[in-house]
């Protein structure tokens, strides 16, 4: 049996270490990433529920997803975490820290938690998100979940691998203001507000029921909770299930599912070629043009 | 930074019951300034929880941080976890207030670099760096 295919076996099997080495060849698309993506359990993979968890920095995103793995450990499901932080752009380094809040869980070998960080790839971490997701969900875990910073473009394309997806909020943070103008509020199924121990959660969830009614958008959820010590997080876990069966029946899974492979296929393209394309751009000019969208247009229709 | 070569996966970790981890933050974070991807675990932890984080996280290195004294026993107990799960080719290093007659004690029981508080910065990068790069993956 070759590398590849005891790493499948051992991922089939809950093995830890293949299964986070399988993650890291995906990640750095090494040889073999191809053959273990292609091979892996589609069953298990398909099946699984993929949940986002967003929102603005230290709103409570990990405490609130270690909340729900208890939870949903005590269900007794195996649960998958991949945890996204920013790179730096000047060093290409990382501080992923998300972990600290789901150590709890860390002897748990039903609890799979992979930290993964951007890279600078933008859009192209979805990618390789999405590939580390389906290898937890390969492994049996269903939920997984997906925790991201929401603060970016490139955020927004990893919670669209979501089934659906959860935006946190806190009382005093402001984001409900910036949340809403920049149209968070419409790709969220779910709207927690967390730290309700701290004053204005409740002018907060107020102003938020309100927007939602204004948008005449009946089918968003509102949650309250405090994650630190599990409030509202049966609730809210409540919530996740029934939207959860309904998108499954009404075929808005498969639709969102649909868009999401699409932008996936579409930014693995993207990877692909970007050797290729910056290979054959430095052969054939070597002064890029300051028109570098002409310049690419006949880069493409050369390739065509 | 090299571009050539995705950032190297390292994990730093403070067993043990002591407080504070200034020390291990500050190295978590001078790692993730020079190019590290640096997953940070927090205080208290114990080393069968360190090793299965490392395992989970297909880190490259594992830095260890020890304030409280207990380093000769928690140390060598991720060592121990690790070799348990099968991945004692993880190298581990560590730091801490280390008298030097332990560090020999230390490195005997596997620990790849000990630093201490005199050691310099650039010294201590490097370590690690060397550590992942020693650290070939089998396989891929
Ligand atoms: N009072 C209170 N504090 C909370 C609650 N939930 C989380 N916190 C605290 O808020 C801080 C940030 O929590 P995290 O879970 O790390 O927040 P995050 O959104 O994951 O942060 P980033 O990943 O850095 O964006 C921690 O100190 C938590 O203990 C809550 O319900 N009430
Ligand atoms: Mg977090």
């Amino acid at each position: 049996m070759d590398f590849h295919q005891q790493l499948l076996q051992g991922i089939h099997n809950r093995q830890p270490r293949d299964i986070a080495r399988a993650i890291s060849i995906v990640e750095n698309n090494l040889p073999g990433a191809g053959a273990i993506l292609s091979s892996l359990d589609s069953d298990r993979v398909n099946q699984a529920t993929i949940l986002g968890v967003t929102g603005s920095p230290g709103v409570g995103k990990s405490t609130l997803t270690g909340a729900l793995i208890s939870f949903y450990r005590s269900q007794g499901k195996r649960v998958g975490i991949i945890a996204v932080d920013p790179s730096s752009p000047l060093t290409g380094g990382a501080l992923l820290g998300d972990r600290i809040r789901m150590m709890g869980h860390a002897l748990d070998r039903d609890v799979v938690v992979r930290s993964m960080a951007t890279r600078g790839r933008l859009g192209g971490l979805c990618a390789s998100a999405g590939a580390a997701v389906r290898i937890l969900a390969a492994s049996g875990c269903s939920p997984v979940i997906i925790e991201t910073v929401g603060v970016g473009q490139s955020e927004m394309d990893i919670v669209r691998l979501a089934d659906l997806t959860m935006m946190v909020m806190a009382p005093g943070m402001g984001d409900e203001i910036q949340a809403m103008k920049a149209g968070l509020l419409e790709v969220a199924d779910i709207l927690v507000v967390n730290k309700i121990d701290y004053p204005g959660a409740e002018t907060l969830t107020m102003e938020l029921e309100s927007a939602v009614r204004e948008n005449g958008r009946q089918n968003k959820r509102i949650c309250q909770t405090r994650a630190i010590d599990n409030r509202g997080i049966e609730e809210l876990a409540g919530a996740v299930d029934e939207l959860d069966m309904q998108f499954r029946q009404n075929g808005e899974r498969d639709r969102r599912k649909q868009v999401s492979l699409e932008r996936e296929t579409i930014e693995w393209c993207i990877d692909f070629l970007r050797p290729f394309l910056t290979d054959k751009l430095r052969k054939e000019q070597k002064n890029v043009s300051s028109d570098p969208r002409s310049v690419a247009q006949s880069l493409i229709k050369n390739l065509l | 930074m090299n571009t050539t070569h995705p950032p190297y996966r390292i994990l730093i970790a403070k067993p043990g019951l002591d407080g504070h981890d200034r020390g291990a933050k500050f190295i978590a974070r001078a790692l993730r300034d020079d190019g590290f991807e640096v997953v940070y675990t927090g205080i208290r932890r114990t080393p069968e929880e360190i090793a299965a984080a490392a395992i989970q996280e297909d880190v490259a290195a594992i830095g260890l941080s020890s304030l409280s004294g207990a380093h000769m026993r928690l140390f060598p107990a991720v060592i121990e976890a690790l070799k348990q799960a099968g991945c004692d080719d993880i190298p581990v290093l560590g730091g801490g207030v280390i008298p030097d007659d332990d560090i020999v004690g230390l490195k005997k029981a596997g620990i790849v670099q000990v630093f201490t508080p005199g050691t310099p910065l650039q010294d201590i990068l490097d370590a690690f760096r060397n550590a992942c790069r020693n650290n070939n993956p089998k396989g891929y």
